[in-house]
């Protein structure tokens, strides 16, 4: 076996050296009866060339060369060849937890440049060193809210990723911690303020909303925060698309950002692994989920970076600890300081301001269509937007498929009551000439009639 | 070999020490601090579009101020994480025995294979029917850990080994309420992880603390006194933190299983297990494994990860939602019809990269290659055991599996801590043991090598842990101070903790 480094003469001396005969003798505490007696049903050993093979068949299953719409929470951006170079780096790929800091100073220092930059993206004082992804960590975060206020409730805007308000229902539903999900305005899109001041309790311990909004709305945070803030709730701010912070206001006056950073240069890979975060206020750092670098010194006086505040987690709190989060998701984190360093101010910006003006683009010559409408036209969006139409969505993606085109991601499963609507997402990396077949293809369909 | 002898505080230069020499380290501060305004290191493609007054469309959502990160060019950040790395120890730079973490070698061929564009680039919205490649392989690596665990369903959706625990207990409890009762609590053995009693407690249950006999292991009789009507489960890490097999873990699933209570098994050390005994057969109910563990997938400095949860039938109509599953014309798909679910426990289906990962490790080996990595990776820590228990102590002397742990006993009546030990190894060019875990030992040496370390290597580490030991007992305060070859030396936690530094500010702010 090629991974193995040793012989037969070294397994040999090896067992002498520990007096037993056979290397089963070392087995000897699983009871005889459990004792595997046979191969594992599992495929044959192969060689470096078949594994190749075998995924590249695997590769090949799957659609290639489409001109590609969809995003909903993962989103295609270009991403520069450093990253892999970088992070493909035995020394960063390889190690594991910093817990001993004389011998992990660059994931240290890294994680510490990481927490720095996510503070300056989204106007916190303080970010983790990541969550799993964006849905757990917005879940996290709700918990996080609850302790801070030692209230139970929380109330959910119904423009959240639907599959992030799965998981938050998931996490909530066995601590007795309900939640209210408050829906949107069906003329903006964006959360309907009046039903959010009337869901709001004394025992709202938060208020979460995503901005941009699933439907690529983004929400207004200054006003919602005003409504939280007034009956003494936190008010969560996820996002979904980080791109958006190089052209969009941060949410300055929320208490917790739940951010993914996908978008910051992490491959899409079928939904993982990605790299959720959590930043907040100076003031909630100690109910906090998840790991912390520091700044210190040594014992000469060099600057170092140590793990910190290590009394919130599991390992030293136990079952009292502000989250079981232990592993996280520490390369992808890298992978996302090395692209904001590649883009940095004035690229995020330039890039931002690219995504805007292909989708405002895109949005145009879509709806320019006979029957194609675009819902929430009026409020400001990121690089999303809905499309309704008088076909079946399966019918009119089936008709963008065979032109080569993954058309928006289909609504109707999550809001029926949009009608047939689709959820489509422009990245600096749809060329005008894919919005125009798409423009096409839509208008065969509206053409052919339904 | 070189010789190894203790050397003075200040290891003279070219002097070698283990497999080590020390060698000059770049400076290199933070990248902000090489930040100047007007440096670039992106080019974007042209704009092929009508360019769009971005403060007209935001209105009062435009952002006015960009956020200041860093203004570099891009050799600038080469060279930053690429001197940044050269101060991380790391598996590929020699043996990583940190216990409980499984640190082997992780196979480059998986890295290329995550990598093949139709792999990474998939969404996970797009149509099934364009997506059948990807989920070949989910059903293909769900098929070989079923067949690896005995066990008879499963889900690939949790992040890692604490989200598995998550999504194992909740299981325990929708079983339980469907029965009509979720019951109160969850016993933990008291050399459990962190995250087991810290999950039980995000779970809605109260922790009730097993006490371990004078083995170390599983108390049974007073498992068996404490086990009761209002009992879920027992979350047990099998073989134990301490390396044991549990060897009467089916009666200890007897007595669960007699009270209607499950037992769930903690599968971070798996290492020990694979191709020689399935969890399944030996009375488990559900169990979560660690693909950034026993399969290979990489650490990356503290993630990611992947913790599948394998279940019996029982559990099966709970598994989060959505699960995979053949259709009528034999094409693979999500089934989201699963009333009985507990629910999604992440967005999409899981860390789907360290699938690709554990797959290709697992094609690398077939059942031959699995079977004789486990026993390797046994005998690794038997030999480490038996070249050191003469110098250091070992409170429980039940046999080892994957890991050995030892005590700082024999060294603290020197003043010498397991954690002054662990720093001392650095010196000798080794990743340091597991310090202070788990906490049924005092002063606790977990050591577990994996499959991963030759016979040299092994010899290295012992004979450096070997000459700690002597120098303990001639110049302590050699390692009471240690690290000393490191281009920081022992830094201010406390400091750090009192005062925190979260993040660079410029001057002035
Ligand atoms: C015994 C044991 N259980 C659980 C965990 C938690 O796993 P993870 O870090 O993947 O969440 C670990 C390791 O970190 C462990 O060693």
């Amino acid at each position: 076996m090629r991974y193995l480094p040793k012989s037969p003469a070294e397994r040999n001396s090896m067992l002498e050296k520990i007096g037993a005969r056979h290397v089963d003798d070392l087995f000897v505490a699983i009871p005889e009866e459990y004792r595997l007696r046979r191969d594992l049903k599992i495929p044959p050993q192969m060689g470096e060339s078949e594994i190749i093979e075998y995924f590249r068949k695997a590769a090949a299953q799957n659609g290639s060369g489409y001109a590609s719409f969809l995003g909903a929470g993962c989103y295609r951006h270009y991403r520069p060849v450093v990253i892999d170079s970088i992070v493909q780096r035995g020394e960063f790929l390889t190690s594991y937890t910093p817990y001993q800091a004389e011998i992990t100073q660059g994931t240290l220092q890294a994680i510490f440049e990481f927490q720095t930059m996510i503070c300056e993206l989204t106007g916190m004082d303080v970010a983790n060193a990541s969550m799993y992804d964006g849905s757990t960590g917005a879940a996290e975060a709700v918990m996080m809210a609850a302790r801070i206020t030692g209230r139970s409730h929380s109330v959910i805007a119904q423009t959240v990723h639907p599959e992030y308000r799965e998981v938050m229902a998931t996490y909530a539903q066995h601590q007795g911690l309900p939640s209210t999900t408050v829906g949107y305005d069906p003329r903006t899109g964006r959360i309907q303020l009046e039903l959010l001041d009337a869901a709001i309790t004394e025992d709202t311990a938060c208020v979460l909303v995503q901005s941009p909004n699933f439907f690529g709305v983004i929400e207004d945070i200054p006003a919602i925060a005003e409504i939280a803030h007034a009956k003494g709730a936190l008010l969560i701010v996820s996002i979904a698309e980080a791109v958006s912070l190089g052209a969009v206001r941060p949410p300055v006056e929320a208490d917790i950002v739940s951010l993914e950073a996908q978008s910051f240069g992490v491959a899409i890979s079928y939904g993982g692994p990605f790299c959720g975060v959590i930043a907040t206020r100076e003031k909630y750092i100690r109910q906090m989920p998840g790991r912390l670098a520091g700044q210190t010194l040594d014992a000469d006086g060099n600057r170092g970076f140590v793990l910190t505040l290590a009394t919130r987690e599991q390992h030293i709190r136990r079952e009292k600890a502000t989250s079981n989060i232990c592993t996280n998701q520490a390369l992808v984190a890298l992978m996302a300081t090395v692209y904001l360093t590649v883009y940095g101010k004035e690229g995020l910006r330039e890039l931002a301001m690219q995504n805007l003006a292909k989708t405002e683009f895109a949005r145009r010559t879509l709806t320019a269509q006979p029957g194609q409408n675009c819902l929430f036209e009026a409020s400001p969006r990121f690089n999303e937007f809905v499309l309704t139409s008088e076909e079946p969505v399966a019918e009119m993606q089936a008709r963008l498929r065979a032109q080569g085109i993954l058309g928006g991601v289909d609504l109707t499963r999550w809001y029926p009551e949009l009608g047939q609507a689709t959820l489509w997402c422009v990245t600096e990396l749809n060329t005008r000439a894919q919005m125009e077949a798409a423009a096409q293809a839509l208008a065969t369909s509206s053409a052919v009639g339904v | 070999m070189e010789t190894m002898h203790p050397v003075s505080a200040h290891t003279p230069r070219n002097t070698t020490l283990g497999k080590v020499r020390t060698h000059p380290t770049q400076n290199e501060g933070l990248i902000f601090e090489k930040s100047s305004p007007g440096k670039r290191a992106v080019k974007l493609a042209p704009l092929d579009v009508p360019e769009v007054d971005a403060a007209a469309l935001l209105g009062d959502a435009f952002r006015s101020e960009p956020a200041p990160l860093p203004e570099v060019s891009e050799i600038e950040i080469i060279r930053h994480f690429t001197r940044l790395s050269t101060w991380n120890y790391a598996i590929d730079l020699g043996m990583y025995p940190l216990g409980s973490c499984t640190m082997k070698y992780n196979p480059r061929v998986n890295e290329f294979v995550a990598r093949l564009e139709g792999i990474a680039e998939a969404h996970p919205y797009q149509p099934e029917s364009l997506a059948q490649g990807s989920l070949e392989v989910v059903r293909e690596l769900e098929q070989c850990l079923i067949e690896i665990t005995g066990m008879d369903a499963i889900t690939l959706q949790p992040a890692a080994g604490a989200h598995g625990e998550f999504t194992g207990i909740l299981l325990v409890r929708a079983y339980h309420e469907s029965r009509g009762n979720a019951r109160r609590k969850i016993i933990v053995p008291d050399s459990a992880h962190g995250t087991n009693p810290a999950t039980a407690a995000i779970c809605g249950y109260e922790v009730q603390n097993l006490k371990s006999n004078a083995l170390g292991m599983v108390d049974v009789a007073e498992l068996e006194r404490i086990v009761d009507e209002d009992t879920a489960a027992l979350m047990l890490t099998n073989p134990s933190t301490i390396g044991v097999f549990e060897s009467e873990i089916h009666r200890i699933a007897d007595v669960l299983h007699a009270k209607g209570a499950l037992l769930y098994m903690d599968g971070a050390n798996m290492n020990a297990l694979v191709g020689k005994a399935r969890p399944g057969d030996f009375g488990v109910d559900v169990m979560h494994l660690n693909l950034h563990k026993t399969f290979s997938t990489p650490h990356g400095g503290g993630g990611p990860g992947s913790g599948p949860v394998a279940c019996k039938a029982i559990l099966e109509p709970f598994l989060p939602t959505p699960v995979l599953a053949r259709r009528g014309d034999g094409t693979l798909g999500w089934n989201f019809d699963r009333p009985q679910s507990v629910g999604r426990v992440r967005a999409y289906y899981g860390n789907y990269g360290m699938f690709v990962r554990a797959l290709g490790y697992i094609l690398a080996n077939g059942p031959d290659g699995l079977r004789q990595t486990t026993e390797d990776a046994v005998l690794n820590a038997n030999y480490v055991r038996a070249s050191l228990e003469d110098l250091y102590e070992l409170p429980y002397k039940t046999a080892s599996m994957h890991e050995v742990v030892f005590s700082d006993k024999r060294q603290a009546a020197r003043g010498v801590k397991t954690g002054d030990i662990a720093k001392r190894i650095i010196d000798y060019g080794f990743h340091p043991f597991t310090v202070s875990f788990p906490l049924i030992v005092s002063g606790a040496l977990m050591i577990e090598p994996t499959e991963s370390e030759s016979k040299e290597e092994l010899d290295r580490f012992i004979e450096a842990m070997r000459a700690i030991a002597q120098e303990v007992d001639e110049t302590p305060e050699l390692v009471k101070h240690a690290p000393h070859s490191t281009r920081v030396s022992r830094l201010d936690e406390a400091t750090a903790a009192r005062k925190p530094i979260l993040r660079w500010r410029p001057a002035g702010e």
